[in-house]
Parts: C-alpha cells; sequence; structure tokens
C-alpha cells in the first residue's frame, strides 16, 4: 500500500531504472498476463509523479514527428522521457504495423529515452486497453515526463482524456470543415491546440479558426487552450509547445484541477475495473450452470422476453453467491 | 473496457529493421506488411538503422523476432554486431532472421554465426511467414 512498502523483485528492478524488466512487463501488461498483476498493483503507489502527455489528432497531422521534436526539448531540458506509441490493430487479423518508431532520432545511447509501441489491440478511442497501466509502470520506472502518442484519430477518439493530464490536440492547415466538426469531441479534450505544418499555406486561418472555436468554451477551471503553430521541418514552436505543457500542468496544481480530474479518470478506471471482472464472473458462472442455454429455450420460443431473461440471470447470479 | 477478439490469442512481436545505408526498403516493408497480415505485431524500425540502435529498439520493444533487410552489401559487417551486441546483452536468445541480397558462401557464414534463417530474391511471402511463426514460437 505505502510508497517504500516492501517490493516484488520484478517492480523493484523497474524502479531501480532496468529497461528489460520494464520492458517484459510492459509485455506481460498488454497481454493480460496475470505475472504482471503484483508488479502493477505495488507499482502504483509510485506513479502519479510525472505528467502524461497525450498527442492526438487526424492521421498524417505529424504526431510522431512532433512527439520526436519535444523528447529532443524534453531532453535539451536535462528530463528523461518515456513515450508510448500507439498503432491500430488490424480488426480482421489482430496484425498491425507499429512505424512510430521511425520518426524518432537516433538515441541509441540514451538511457532518458524509452519508447514502446502498442497495438490499440481492438480497442477503440485511439489508445489500447493497456496504455494507462503501461504509462503509469513508466512513472514508477522514474522517467520525468510520459508522452502518449494516439492512434489518428476521428473526432470521438477522446480515450486519451481518460490518460493524459494535458492533452494536445494536432491538426494542419487546411483541414476545413473538418475543424468545424472538432466541436464535438476532439475539440472538447484540448488542453492544447497545435496546427502542426505551420510553414503551409492557410497556417493563419487555422488558427484563426480554432481561436474563434476556443472562445465558444474553454476547458474547466477557467483554462483557455492556447493555439501553438509548430513546424518540424524548420523546428518552429516546439519551445513554445512545451512550455504551453509546463504552463498547463502548473495550472492544474494551483486550479485544483489536477485533483478534481484524477479523481474523475480514476472513479472511471475502477468502475471499468470493476465491471470488467463482473462481467467475466458472469459469463464464467452462465458457462458452468448451463442458465443461459435454459433461458435460451424460453427466449427463442417466445415464452420470456429477453429483458426479463436478463432480470432472471442477474437475480440468479446473486443468489449463488 | 472493451476487451479484444475473444480467442486470447498472443500477437508475436517482430522488428523489422534496415541496417547498412541502402535506401531499398521496399523489400522490407512487403515483408512486415506480411507479418502484419499473419496477425503479427510488427513493428518497422525504417532505414538506416546502426546495430546499436536495432538491438536497443529489441529490447524496448520485447520482440520475440529480429528480421534484418539488407542489400548494400555491408552485411558480412553488421549482422554479425547485432548478433554480438544481442549476446553481450544477454539476448541471444532473440532469433534473428535477414533479408537481402546475400552470396550464399556469405548465407552460409552468416547462418553458422547464429542468423537463423536467410531469404533471397523470390522466396515466397509464405515460406517467409511460417519460417518467422516457427523461430518466433518454437513450441506452437
Amino acid at each position: 500500500m505505502k510508497a517504500g512498502a516492501r517490493l516484488p523483485a520484478a517492480a523493484r528492478s523497474i524502479v531501480d531504472g532496468d529497461r528489460r524488466v520494464l520492458a517484459r512487463t510492459i509485455t506481460a501488461v498488454e497481454n493480460g498476463d496475470p505475472a504482471a498483476d503484483e508488479v502493477v498493483r505495488s507499482l502504483y503507489a509510485r506513479s502519479g509523479r510525472a505528467p502524461v502527455v497525450g498527442l492526438t489528432g487526424p492521421l498524417g497531422v505529424g504526431k510522431s514527428s512532433l512527439v520526436n521534436a519535444l523528447v529532443g526539448r524534453i531532453r535539451s531540458l536535462g528530463q528523461t522521457v518515456g513515450v508510448i506509441g500507439v498503432d491500430p490493430s488490424s480488426p480482421f487479423t489482430g496484425g498491425s504495423v507499429l512505424g512510430d518508431r521511425i520518426r524518432l532520432e537516433r538515441r541509441a545511447d540514451d538511457s532518458g529515452v524509452f519508447f514502446r509501441s502498442m497495438a490499440s489491440r481492438g480497442a477503440a478511442g485511439g489508445v489500447a486497453a493497456a496504455t494507462r497501466e503501461v504509462s503509469r509502470l513508466l512513472d514508477a520506472a522514474g522517467f520525468d515526463v510520459v508522452l502518449v502518442e494516439t492512434v489518428g484519430s476521428g473526432q470521438v477518439d477522446v480515450a486519451i482524456r481518460e490518460i493524459a493530464s494535458t492533452s494536445i490536440v494536432v491538426v494542419v492547415p487546411h483541414l476545413g470543415d473538418e475543424v468545424q466538426t472538432l466541436k464535438a469531441g476532439l475539440f472538447e479534450i484540448a488542453d492544447i491546440f497545435c496546427v502542426n505544418k505551420v510553414d503551409l499555406p492557410g497556417a493563419e486561418a487555422a488558427k484563426r479558426d480554432l481561436a474563434e472555436l476556443v472562445t465558444l468554451g474553454g476547458r474547466p477551471g477557467g483554462w483557455a487552450p492556447p493555439i501553438v503553430g509548430t513546424s518540424t521541418v524548420e523546428p518552429t514552436g516546439i519551445d513554445e509547445l512545451w512550455n504551453d505543457v509546463v504552463a498547463h500542468e502548473k495550472f492544474l496544481d494551483s486550479s485544483g484541477e489536477r485533483t478534481r480530474g484524477e479523481r474523475q479518470r480514476l472513479s472511471h478506471e475502477i468502475v471499468g475495473l470493476a465491471r470488467d471482472r463482473v462481467g467475466k464472473e458472469l459469463l464464467r458462472r452462465l458457462e458452468a450452470d448451463r442458465s443461459l442455454r435454459r433461458l435460451l429455450d424460453d427466449v427463442v420460443a417466445r415464452r420470456i422476453d429477453p429483458r426479463t431473461a436478463a432480470d432472471r440471470l442477474v437475480v440468479g447470479s446473486r443468489r449463488a453467491r | 473496457m472493451p476487451k479484444a477478439r475473444p480467442a486470447k490469442k498472443i500477437p508475436i512481436r517482430v522488428l523489422i529493421a534496415k541496417p547498412g545505408l541502402d535506401g531499398h526498403d521496399r523489400g522490407a516493408k512487403v515483408v512486415a506488411r506480411a507479418l502484419r497480415d499473419a496477425g503479427m505485431e510488427v513493428i518497422y524500425a525504417g532505414l538506416r538503422q546502426t546495430p546499436e540502435e536495432i538491438v536497443r529498439a529489441a529490447l524496448e520493444e520485447d520482440v520475440d523476432l529480429i528480421g534484418l533487410s539488407i542489400l548494400s552489401g555491408a552485411h558480412m559487417a553488421l549482422f554479425p554486431r547485432v548478433l554480438a551486441l544481442l549476446k553481450s546483452q544477454g539476448s541471444h536468445d532473440i532469433p534473428v532472421f535477414a533479408g537481402g541480397i546475400i552470396p550464399d558462401e556469405d548465407a552460409r557464414r552468416l547462418k553458422k554465426a547464429g542468423i537463423r534463417a536467410i531469404f533471397g530474391p523470390g522466396t515466397s511471402l509464405e515460406e517467409i511467414v511460417t519460417t518467422a511463426r516457427a523461430l518466433a514460437r518454437p513450441s506452437a
């Protein structure tokens, strides 16, 4: 429970900076391997220190290149950084090509950076089911900052909000009407707007459009999302983007929004985990006592309706306890 | 939390990297796609990777398998270097396969050095997928 309490060996290795154990534990978390359970539980108390910065936005706006530029900026400030790059899994084969590493500058001998690619493995919302716990592992491993790059997302892919303390929504000039559609969804989760490829024509118009939208409503606690123009070709605006992240993190602390946001996210997480377990337990019992099969006969024959059948299952499973 | 596919098959993770200075990555990309279509998670590291970068990526990504593609002719220098680095990191258990323009005599020597499979031009994707799968999960 308490920080500093006795840790399992693998957790101790992760805290002590063993990157191999960290990498293997991430794999175990991704695979739902029970071997990771104790490590994840025991390291929770050591997380909550690093800002978790999410980058999201449509496909091809340059998220990977921005992540690389931010990694450079963070390292130049003497801080360490753990990065998670999420790419989609094929819904058909489960396979995936994870290409976020391509943009990563060569840092073969820099132990201040750790980069991990993750496939979404069927999760909706632009991140993988395990991304939150993996970001916590990076936090507990001592990285000063955690960056999460989501799947090139649509306007409803807002799951990053459940993980990140600061969300950057990245757009490019000439998204046009797409910026309009951001009004619902992505727009609502942006703590910072980044107009990338600002060297392209139309950048000023894009910034103006966003500024107009921002005046329609800010974030909770009175935060007005800044709009930053960036380019990674001729590096532009990267320092400013990072300064805005730092400013937002400070705002979270001074306004009390950090605690409020954390409570909300954690409540979603706990309820989600509990729901997951209840669902699994229900399935297990249904398979064990064949109650579903019996009910099914009645429902198929129209003797009872599906809602009544569900009522009976829930009552039944309660009684079975 | 949305559950993935009901069958709990754990995907094979494979790193595809191009050491050497040639810019011909078509072969590597075709192989990456074929492995993806076979249900694997392919970490594509891109062009002109040094052996140090390749090994670092393999360890961070905790891959089951490494595939190297090279057309520059520097394979006799670069492949053994990758194997040596893996060994020095205690990770020589990660199987390494390779593809590219590699003369038979070199291929024999590389296999002796520990490259588990070498695919030349004209190898079918099916053969590459089957071999990759067998290398990553010898028991399956």
